[in-house]
This record gives structure tokens, C-alpha cells and sequence, in this order.
């Protein structure tokens, strides 16, 4: 059997795997975290909550309206942004120029009542949501055994982290809201209704976590608690790439998945400490992140 | 013939703070007219005020016959108003060609890309650099090229020759000039009056938060006196 460093090859490429698929939801969650942090200058701490709602709303979609995966994949995000937005058009607005701890306040609280409403109905445990029928079973690379929806995540996560990248640094859209990120007075005055771009902007957000919560669903089943127990190491990724940083986030979000990944195969004890060791290196070094602006 | 922009008792507060104490000025269109004070006398919160962005503000205020006073922020651009800060606000984040394609186009009439060009010719050979990696006379030309593509009525101008060489503040000069025959009413704040003599019809001279006189570009030599006292110099 092929050896790299003492470690049998298709151990190493399927902790390889596994990193690469959670870099791919800290890279999806993360960008809306940053997205949201760049303009609306905002820690949102229910972000884990609307990425479990996300995962939700696809299993109710499912077991109330006969709606499978596919149409989730694209309804959901809709549905859970839509929500997003109206949390800010109704309270989050009410708290622009305030002190940040009045958002995170905020926020915290709102995911404590999602994941409150959810524990209530559904209990702590899991609910299983199936794979799609059309990415069951997995392919032989030859080297390793690659389970198709697991593959499915990785593209999927690329395709929309490259896509909202593009988005925010190739159009027009995307100059207003790094300008906004600037000097939202100034946009103003030129013109740019900030106030609605404010909303849209969480919207986007949130309807980020809620896909990753829908391509989550079949991997970690549906749970209250899914979003708190991811939401910690997101915010890591966030530090560790730069507050605020698009790009920061998406490349952060993949090496350290893949960084935790090779941790458990060569350091086993340290695999879930290890994103938290790399943020304090990076804080005592960098404070502004990896690739954020001093 | 009506003023185009019409302002009677203009008061602004900052907080706690009453920075505009009764500000009159009426500005007719294709007009450049110069607000001089020292320091702080209220000169670019007159300017905010008008913009909109100081929303703490009392009496009257009319653009183009309009009541402008409940118009919020971005709005305010669309009526034809104008803005460029006396920190230029040039967006590091984006290149020259999207910070000058930022502002939405709000008429027909404004400058194309490459009249703009024409005009900056510095700015074409920057296009594709960062913002803010230009100089301080190009980041100036920048912030008014930008505006002027928008196709705006009435230009706001704060400061535009801070901290320039007087060769790039000659080139300003030009451009102000450039702006007044193409009938672009311009509302300049600043300090330099000599500069100021170059390009404006009338000078409001301002201070404690009001306008103390106001004289035509003719009267600025019998004036010195009084500008001396004023601005200090």
C-alpha cells in the first residue's frame, strides 16, 4: 500500500475529503458572515441559527409540501433570505450606529429563539433528511471510494462562493457594496439607495447559510443544534481570513477544512483545536486577518 | 429670473452642537459662486446641510423649485445636486474606471467616459490602478470627474485645492472654467480666494455659522480689507 509520511495514501485523501467537505460549509458560512460584517458592520451570531432554519426549511418543504431536494436547493435560500431580510428591515435597521454588542446582542438572542423553537417541536436529536436519489451511491477514483453527494457539496460550494466573488468584485452591485463598506454616506449621496442594499445585503447572507444548510441536511442530519455547533469555528475562519474580507473567507474556509482534515490524520488530539491555534497565531501576528486590510 | 438653488434660514446641528445659525444664499443657475470663512465658520456643514447628509436641520431649502428639505439622501442626487467632499472619497477598494462609474447617471447631459478622458487624460492612463494609488491632484480630478459623468445640475465643491500643488490647482482652475461654459452651476467652498477670483461670479463671505456679506468677483479688490479680517490672511 502506497505510504505518505507513515500514513496509508487512502486514509490521508479521505481526511483530505472530509476537510475539503467541512472547508466547504466554513467557506459558504463564512462568506455570508463576511458579506454581512463588511457592510452592515454587524457580528451576526445567528448565522449557525439560519444555517440549521436553512436545513429546516428543506426537511419541511419535504415531509409538508412533497418538495425533495432539488427545488429546496433553489426555494430555500429564497425563502430563508426573504426572512433575513425582513428581520432587518424590522429590528437590525433600528440598531445601525449603535454600539456592535447591541447587533451581536441581538443576533444571539435570535438564535437562541430559532434553536429554541426548533428544540421545542423536534427535540435535540437529529432528523434524517435522504439523499437524492440522483447523487446515491459513490464513484471508485481508483485510489479512494468518492461518495457522490459528498463530491456534489464540494462543486456546489465552489460554484457559489466563486459566483458571489464574482458577483461582489465583477459588477455593478458589487462596487456599491464595497463602496457602501467604505463610506455608505457618500453612496448615498450619489445616489445608491443604501438602506435598501443594507437588506439585500443580509438577505444574501443568510440565504448563504440556508444553502449550506440544505446541502447540509443529508450529510449531518437535521438538528436544533447544528448551527450552534458550527457557528464557533466560523467565526474563527472569519478572524483567521480577516473581518470583512470576501476572499478571506472563501480561501480561509477551505484551507483550514482541509487543515483540520490532515490534523486528524497526523495529530489526531489536536483536530479540534487546531482552527483555534491558528486564529490565536494569527491575531498575535496579523490582527487584521489573513487577508484583511491593516 | 428664479434662483436655482434657494436657501433662507438654513440651521444645522451637530447633536448638541447649533453649527448653522440663519444661512441665506440663492444661487442662479450657471452660476460659480465661492463660500469664503476660515476654519470651522460652517462652511462645509453648509455644504452637508444642503447635500442632505446633515439631516439635522431646520428652514428653507429649494432646488429647482422643489422643497428639498424632506427629499432623503439618495434622493437628493437624482434632483441634480452634486457632491464632492473635501476628502475626495475616492473608494480604495475600487479601481479608477469603477470609482468613476460608480454614481449613478441621473441625466443625459453629463460628460462621457471619454470626454472625461479628454479632459483627465492622467486618468485613462490609470484606469485600471487602485483608487487611492493616485496622487492627491488626480484623486481631486477623480472625485469631480465622477460626478460631472453623472450629469448633474449643480456641483458642490469642497476645498478642491487642499493640499495641492499650484500647478495642479491651476488645472483645477481649468476644469472649473471648463464646467462654467458648459453652464454647470458650481457652489465652491474655499479657503484660497485668489484661486477662488479665477473661477467664481460672486463670493458669500461666512462666518459664525451665517453669511456676513456677499459681493460680486468685481468688488474683491475694495473688499480686501474686510476679507483680510475675516479670513485672517
Amino acid at each position: 500500500m502506497t505510504m505518505v509520511f507513515g500514513v496509508p495514501l487512502p486514509a490521508l485523501l479521505g481526511q483530505l475529503l472530509i476537510g475539503l467537505i467541512n472547508g466547504s460549509f466554513y467557506a459558504l458560512l463564512s462568506l455570508g458572515l463576511a458579506i454581512i460584517f463588511g457592510l452592515l458592520r454587524m457580528i451576526n451570531f445567528a448565522h449557525g441559527a439560519q444555517y440549521m432554519l436553512g436545513a429546516f426549511t428543506a426537511y419541511l418543504l419535504l415531509h409538508f409540501a412533497g418538495i425533495g431536494y432539488w427545488p429546496a436547493l433553489i426555494l430555500t435560500p429564497i425563502i430563508v433570505g426573504v426572512f433575513g431580510a425582513v428581520i432587518e428591515r424590522l429590528f437590525l435597521q433600528r440598531l445601525y450606529g449603535l454600539d456592535p454588542l447591541y447587533g451581536l446582542l441581538f443576533t444571539f438572542g435570535l438564535a437562541l429563539m430559532l434553536e429554541g423553537i426548533f428544540r421545542y417541536y423536534y427535540g435535540a436529536s437529529g432528523q434524517p433528511y435522504a439523499t437524492p436519489p440522483s447523487l446515491a451511491g459513490g464513484t471508485n477514483l481508483g485510489f479512494m471510494f468518492l461518495p457522490n453527494y459528498r463530491g456534489w457539496v464540494v462543486v456546489a460550494s465552489l460554484v457559489v462562493c466563486i459566483g458571489t466573488w464574482l458577483l461582489i468584485e465583477k459588477t455593478k452591485l458589487g462596487a456599491y457594496l464595497r463602496a457602501a463598506t467604505e463610506n455608505s454616506t457618500l453612496v448615498q449621496a450619489f445616489g445608491v439607495n443604501v438602506p435598501i442594499l443594507l437588506t439585500l445585503t443580509y438577505g444574501l447572507g443568510v440565504a448563504l447559510a440556508a444553502f449550506a444548510g440544505v446541502l447540509a441536511a443529508p450529510i449531518y442530519q437535521v438538528s436544533p443544534l447544528m448551527g450552534s455547533n458550527i457557528i464557533i469555528v466560523v467565526f474563527a475562519v472569519v478572524v483567521v481570513g480577516g473581518m470583512g474580507s470576501i476572499l478571506g473567507a472563501i480561501v480561509t474556509g477551505y484551507v483550514l477544512g482541509i487543515t483540520e482534515g490532515l490534523t486528524k490524520v497526523f495529530y489526531p488530539e489536536a483536530s479540534n483545536t487546531v482552527i483555534f491555534v491558528i486564529m490565536a497565531i494569527v491575531l498575535l501576528v496579523r490582527p487584521a486577518g489573513l487577508f484583511g486590510r491593516e | 429670473m428664479n434662483a436655482l438653488l434657494d436657501v433662507r434660514g438654513l440651521n444645522a446641528w451637530y447633536g448638541e452642537s447649533h453649527v448653522l445659525h440663519g444661512v441665506d444664499m440663492q444661487i442662479r443657475e450657471g452660476e460659480t459662486v465661492t463660500l469664503l470663512g476660515r476654519n470651522g465658520v460652517g462652511k462645509t456643514t453648509t455644504l452637508r446641510t444642503i447635500m442632505g447628509i446633515i439631516r439635522q436641520r431646520k428652514g428653507t431649502l429649494r432646488f429647482n423649485d422643489q422643497d428639498m428639505m424632506p427629499v432623503p439622501l439618495h434622493k437628493t442626487a437624482r434632483h441634480g445636486l452634486g457632491f464632492v467632499p473635501e476628502e475626495r472619497g475616492i473608494f480604495a477598494s475600487l479601481s479608477v474606471i469603477e470609482n468613476l462609474m460608480l454614481p449613478p447617471q441621473i441625466a443625459k447631459n453629463g460628460m462621457t467616459v471619454d470626454e472625461i478622458f479628454e479632459l483627465f487624460p492622467n486618468l485613462h492612463e490609470r484606469r485600471n490602478s487602485p483608487g487611492t494609488k493616485l496622487s492627491g491632484g488626480e484623486q481631486q480630478m477623480l472625485a469631480i470627474a465622477r460626478i460631472l459623468r453623472t450629469g448633474v445640475r449643480m456641483l458642490l465643491l469642497d476645498e478642491p485645492t487642499e493640499g495641492l500643488a499650484p500647478v495642479i490647482v491651476q488645472r483645477i482652475g481649468d476644469v472649473l472654467i471648463r464646467l462654467k461654459q458648459r453652464g454647470i452651476t458650481v457652489l465652491l467652498v474655499e479657503q484660497n480666494f485668489r484661486f477662488a477670483s479665477r473661477v467664481a461670479d460672486r463670493f458669500y463671505l461666512m462666518d459664525h455659522g451665517h453669511i456676513q456679506s456677499e459681493f460680486p468677483v468685481a468688488q474683491l479688490g475694495e473688499r480686501m480689507d474686510e476679507l483680510h479680517k475675516v479670513l485672517g490672511v
